[in-house]
This record gives C-alpha cells, structure tokens and sequence, in this order.
C-alpha cells in the first residue's frame, strides 16, 4: 500500500477539478492591485472573498508604517516569543489590544490558528472539559485535540443543549470552559451571546470567545459581538486573528484573568515557533489604530454587506440566516457550487467555495464576504454577475429579476 | 468489590440482564437514527463501516453521533469518536458509557 492511497478519493476529485480548470483550491491571483482588485492573467477579476472586512490591506499609514519597520528592524525576528523574538512592538501590540479590549492582558501568536491552538491547548488541563459549538473552526478542534482536556461538542448555537451537556458533567470533576465563536465565518451568522453567558454563570464555567470574524466588524467600537451582546465581562478570553479586519496575519488573545502570563511559558504553540516579522507587527499596530478612529469602515462595511445580502436574497438565492459582511449561498450540491464558483470566475468575479466537512450540516456553499472598500457600483456588477450564472444553471428563477422585489 | 458472598447484589442476574437489553436497546437507537436519516443505508451490522460503508466524514460522523446522545441523554467525548470505525464499536463505547452514567 503506497503512502498516499488513502486519499485516493479526494485525489481524483482534485485533479478532476484541477484538469478542468475549475479548482477554487488551487487558485492563484498573478497581481492583487487593491482590496477589491486582482488580476488573473490579464483579467480584471473583482474580489469578493478575501475577508478583508475593512480593506485596511492598501491603506498608506499601514503600509508606511510597515515599510519603515521593515526597513528599521529587517525582515524577520528568527525566533520565537521566549527566546529572541519578542520586540519591543510585539509588546507594543499586546498593550494596544489590551488597552482596545479594557483588559489587563493581551498575548499575540504568529497566526489566529496558532493563537486557538495555543490558548485552548494550555488552558484546559487533562481533566477539564472543553465544551465547543459544533460549528467552530477547524482551529479550535485542533486546538482541543493537542490538549489533554475532554473535549464535548453541543448543538450549533443552542444555550439549551450546552446546558444539558453541563449538567450531564456536572458531577464530574475538572473545570469547564465554553468555547463559541462571535461571527461564523461558513454562513456569517452570530452567536446568542447572551444567553451563552447565562449557561456559563449558572454551572460555573469559563467562556471563550473567537471573533475572528467580528473584530473591527460589530459593536459600536468595533470590539466584537461580546461587545454587540454586552457581556465582555463574562468573556473569559477574547481570541481573534491579524488576518481579516487588520488586514495582516498573526493572532491573539486577551483577558483579565490573574496569572494570565504563565500561559507564555505553557503554550506550545506560542513557544516553539517563530513570532511575526516587525514590519506585520506595525502594519497591524496602524490597522487597529485606524479601526479605532475610523468608524465609519465600520458603517460602510455593514451598508455594503446588507447590500449583498439583501440583492442575493431578491434574486432568490438561499442564504445564511443574517446579513453579516460574511453572505453564503447554499447551493444544491458540491458540483453545482463548483460550477457556480467557475463559471463567476470567468466572468470575472472572485468569491469562495466551502464544502462539507469544513461547512456545518454537510452543505455546499459559495461564499461571499464584502469590504468596507467595495463601492456601492461594485456590489451591484457582482450582483448581475451573480444574476447571469444563477439563470444559467437554473438555480433562480428568470421572472426572479431585482425589479420584482 | 468483587466479593460475590452477598447474594442480593445480583452480580450475573438481572443485572446483566438489564445490561444486555441496555445494549440492544442501544443499537435500536443507532441503527433508527440511521434508518431516519436523508440516505438509509440499506444494510445494517454491527460490522457496517462508518466511513467506508455509510460514507460519513469527521463533521457528518459527530452530528449522527450528536442525534444518538440526545436520544440516550448522553455524552460521547471526541476522542472516544475519533476511535469507532464501525457501529459495533459505536454500540460498545454508548453501551460502557450507559453503564458508567
Ligand atoms: C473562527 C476562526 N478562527 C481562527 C481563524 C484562523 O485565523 P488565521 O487565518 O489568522 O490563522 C479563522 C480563519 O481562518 C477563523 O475563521
């Protein structure tokens, strides 16, 4: 038996895609000319996928700021946070967000899934529990697996079930801790963060909370959907990503909790791996700067994300359950939203194709998330893009038109 | 505890008894919530496969197994799931569970 057979299946299914030009997985921009703009070839390709809710990626402080640090500090740290790799900025960055999220501690990782690695797989010892939605991201079920904690998953969204699952551990020792996310990032809906926390008061158990999603996108200051729900203080840890809103890559955690830094030294995947290079550690300083004084991204992002999702709705797409910057339409099957996703490329728009197992209940989805830079025209042009290939494939109907709704 | 004098523990009556109805009550269960599901399988054993037979991946697996603690009103933790490969062993792990609740 040769090393790779066992992906025999999936091997044949992506050299399908690939042979046919059609593989959403392998896709690769030649030149991304702004927040909005790439080009593939020399075709002008809309982007529509990016999750760069804030189209913080081309802003001239952020970019000035991260050449002058690339320039002052060179081009990597070449180690990690407990050895050589922890720069001034790096503790400048962990005060920001400390001070942006009202904590007392703030801890930056290389990446947003390191930042879940590291934080679940430290914090649950071998005899707690971790409790996850059923929806969570990948990292948060990789994180639960490299600890040593129980690991239980409940009913997406569901305080009620969470509860059942409390009581069912309830004479079994170790601590409990919650972990949902702020905006799923499959089909952009929110947590009932709320009623959550009730759950979390009643059997006395922590709270995690990923907005990786929703950082710089809810609540009136941008902090979230715990800052949305008006529960942070019952938010044990706050983790979330450089990658979306801040427009560069690395990842966090925050919280109040005493003795919080020992985590620097328990956490694995904050220890052994190298910490981000200056320059994204400045970028990312400037991005979260400009999140905090400029609300108003804030505003158009959520204008333009109820476009989108308003527009596909007329049009009679099946989408997710809230119009969030995240918009996913439910296609019938994973052919189908192939078929979409390729035949929206040519014709010269970008977005994403998510399938089961990533996707919760086994659902195909193209998915969409907006920018606060995308014009009002360019949410309109990918809306007729998505009228044409929609009527092509007879998943809408023709007499469906926007002039209907 | 293993003692055996006392005779009204029961070690091999009812006791066991009950464990066996315990167990087939649980395959019931499993095998319904297959039945129910969008595509029944059409055979069912304690030796079907869960991935190659009933073509279920990690995500589909933790749901249906989801649909069987609700139903028995207990909790598998992943890591016991990440060990079935088939519905014996579905069967078995729910039925030691069941037992130790
Ligand atoms: C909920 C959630 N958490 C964490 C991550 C990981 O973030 P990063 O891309 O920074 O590794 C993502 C995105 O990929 C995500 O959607």
């Amino acid at each position: 038996m040769a090393l790779f057979d066992k992906f025999a299946p999936l091997r044949a299914a992506y050299e399908r895609h690939e042979s046919a030009g059609d593989n959403p997985f392998s896709i690769v921009f030649d030149r991304v000319v702004s927040p909005t703009e790439a080009l593939i070839g020399n075709r002008e390709i809309l982007l529509l996928g990016t999750n760069n809710y804030l189209g913080l990626t081309y802003d001239k402080a952020v970019v000035a700021s991260a050449v002058e640090a690339l320039q002052a500090l060179g081009s990597g740290t070449t180690g990690s946070r407990i050895a050589n790799g922890s720069y001034q900025g790096h503790r400048e960055l962990e005060r920001a967000l400390a001070d942006f999220y009202g904590r007392r501690h703030a801890m930056v990782f290389s990446t947003g899934y390191q930042a879940n690695l590291g934080i679940l797989s430290a914090i649950a010892g071998k005899h707690d529990h971790l409790l996850l939605d059923a929806d969570c991201h990948a990292s948060i079920y990789d994180g639960a697996k490299l600890g040593q904690a129980q690991v239980t998953r409940f009913r997406h969204n569901d305080p009620a079930d969470l509860a059942a699952r409390l009581r069912r551990l309830a004479d079994t020792p170790g601590d409990k801790v919650i972990v949902v996310e702020g905006i799923y990032s499959m089909l952009g809906d929110t947590a009932p963060l709320a009623a959550f926390a009730a759950v979390k008061r009643e059997f006395g158990a922590y709270l995690v909370v990923d907005e990786a999603h929703s950082l710089g996108v809810l609540g009136a200051s941008g902090r979230g959907l715990a800052e949305v729900a008006g529960v942070e203080a019952e938010c044990d840890f706050i983790v979330g990503t450089f990658s979306k809103s801040l427009g560069g890559v690395g990842g966090f955690c925050v919280g109040d909790m005493e003795g919080f830094d020992i985590l620097r030294v328990v956490s694995r995947p904050y220890m052994f791996t190298a910490s981000p290079p200056p320059s994204v550690i400045a970028a990312t300083l400037e991005a979260l700067r400009q999140l905090r004084a400029r609300p108003a991204l804030r505003q158009r992002l959520m204008e333009n994300a109820r476009q989108l999702y308003a527009g596909l709705a007329d049009l009679g797409f099946t989408l997710g359950p809230e119009p969030n910057p995240v918009v996913s339409a439910i296609m019938p099957g994973p052919e189908i939203a192939f078929a979409f996703w390729s035949r929206l490329l040519a014709a010269g728009l970008y977005t994403n194709v998510s399938l089961p197992p990533a996707t919760p209940r086994g659902l195909a989805l193209l998915r969409s998330s907006v920018s606060a830079a995308h014009t009002p025209e360019q949410i309109d042009r990918a809306l007729d893009m998505f009228a044409a290939v929609g009527r092509e494939l007879g998943l809408i109907a023709p007499e469906r038109a926007r002039a209907a709704g | 505890m293993g003692g055996g004098a006392r005779v009204n523990r029961k070690p091999f009556g009812p006791a066991a008894g009950y464990m066996d109805t315990s167990v087939e009550h649980i395959r019931e269960v499993v095998f319904d919530v297959l039945r129910a599901s969008p595509n029944p399988p059409a055979e069912l054993s304690d030796a079907t496969s869960i991935v190659a037979d009933l073509g279920l991946d990690s995500v589909a697996v933790m749901d249906f197994v989801m649909e069987i603690e609700d139903r028995l009103d207990i909790t598998v933790p992943l890591d016991k799931i990440a060990e079935i490969e088939t519905l014996g062993d579905l069967v078995s792990t729910l039925g030691g569970l069941k037992v130790s609740a």
